[in-house]
């Protein structure tokens, strides 16, 4: 059996390097190749690489909003269950970055915010990446089928496929619009969490979902806008490098309008109470001011910090947790 | 290039087996994990 698997997953192994050769040609249209010293590594990669991969800081957020959405979901859920959906949504989207991570290896071996990462670095085989990548992401949704049951499994094989395929490999080199729909990625951690607490989709969840859908493409852009430079220099068409920086303020300022309503809606529907939505309504209106700042002031010179951008971009991170954390809040103190 | 280690030199096959041996230690670690996990779902589903 074992050797079978083992023959099986060879034979895959090989079909993908057929796929995906390691000298591929991207779709933005430049043929890329693996680091020099990633072509004979001196050294295997170590444990610590192969934690990297997973974006551990990324997955912090997914961890948190995966987890408030399941404890604020109405019901109760066995401990170790709860335990393991978490794990799970942790294991998916630790698999879905280091799938990304060895899509982007040449992409990310041109900026200075990501060339020290295991793969652009030449710390790690390209191959161990995206099999670590796939063997997380199948561990994941399997393990996740077998304790929470197949809708949250569903859903969470859904939201891989959307990182890893649809944003990472489809939409990204190829639009604008990519952080808007790609965004719909980072959004399902709270819908699988309360998926596994409930075994069903209501309103709430849906809700959960399309906040942090709002709320991506503001938090991205305040991060394009300060690293633009890195994201031409690649190819990769972010907003401020194909529509220009006015452009770019215009749209986080629509986004952050857009978004003030939509997070007072889990109370608006009665899903949650009032601690929630005047935290909501609060968080939401310092979000809406320093959007405001963005999107109304213009860069003044080469020599510009870009300090509003780069407070935004923080408290747009402070700001999510802060949310989720009073969504579980008021799910207890009310 | 030339800042590449020399994969035959002591030094670079001490260290080689030692991030190796870390990794086995990693592996070993979280099929442990694993074991305990299932067994805790299996006690966990079996209560519902």
């Amino acid at each position: 059996m074992g050797s079978g698997v083992g023959c099986l997953w060879a034979g895959v192994a090989t079909r993908l390097d057929a796929f995906f050769p390691l000298g591929r040609s991207l779709p933005i249209g430049r043929v890329v190749t693996q680091p020099a010293a990633a072509q004979s590594l001196p050294l295997p990669a170590d444990w610590r690489d192969f934690f990297a991969l997973t974006k551990p800081r990324v997955m912090s957020l997914v961890i948190f909003t995966g987890l408030c959405g399941l404890i604020a979901a109405p019901g109760h859920i066995d401990p170790v269950l709860g335990f393991t959906a978490i794990l799970c949504i942790a294991l998916g989207a630790g698999g879905a970055a280091a799938l990304n991570q060895w899509w982007e290896a040449d992409l990310d071996a041109g900026m200075r915010r990501t060339k020290e990462r295991p793969l652009p670095a030449g710390r790690m085989e390209r191959t161990s990446a995206r099999d670590f990548g796939l063997g997380l992401s199948a561990a994941s949704v399997l393990i996740m089928g077998l304790a929470n049951g197949v809708l949250p499994a569903a859903i969470l094989l859904v939201s891989i496929i959307y990182y890893a395929v649809v944003y990472t490999i489809w939409l990204k080199p190829r639009t604008p619009q990519n952080i808007v729909i790609g965004g719909g990625a980072g959004a399902f951690p709270p819908l699988i969490g309360w998926v596994a607490a409930t075994g069903h989709v209501t309103l709430m969840p849906v809700v959960l979902f399309a906040i942090i859908f709002m709320w991506t493409p503001p938090h991205f852009w305040a991060l394009a806008l300060f690293v633009q430079s890195d994201y031409a220099k690649v190819g990769i068409p972010m907003l401020p490098v194909v529509a220009g920086e006015a452009a770019t303020r215009r749209q986080i300022l629509i986004y952050a309008i857009l978004l003030l309503p939509l997070s007072v809606v889990p109370w608006w529907i009665g899903g949650t109470g009032a601690i929630y939505g005047v935290a909501a309504a609060v968080l939401s209106a310092v979000f809406l001011a320093l959007s405001a700042r963005v999107g109304l002031r213009r860069r003044s010179g080469p020599e510009d910090t870009m300090r509003p951008e780069k407070q935004l971009f923080a408290w747009s991170i402070i700001y999510l947790f802060a949310l989720f954390g009073a969504l579980v809040a008021d799910h207890w103190l009310a | 290039m030339t800042n590449l280690p020399d994969p035959e030199s002591p030094d670079t096959m001490e260290q080689r087996k030692k991030v190796i041996r870390q990794r086995n230690l990693a592996t070993a670690l979280v099929l442990a994990f694993f074991v305990i996990l299932f067994f805790a779902i299996t006690i966990a589903k079996m209560k519902h």
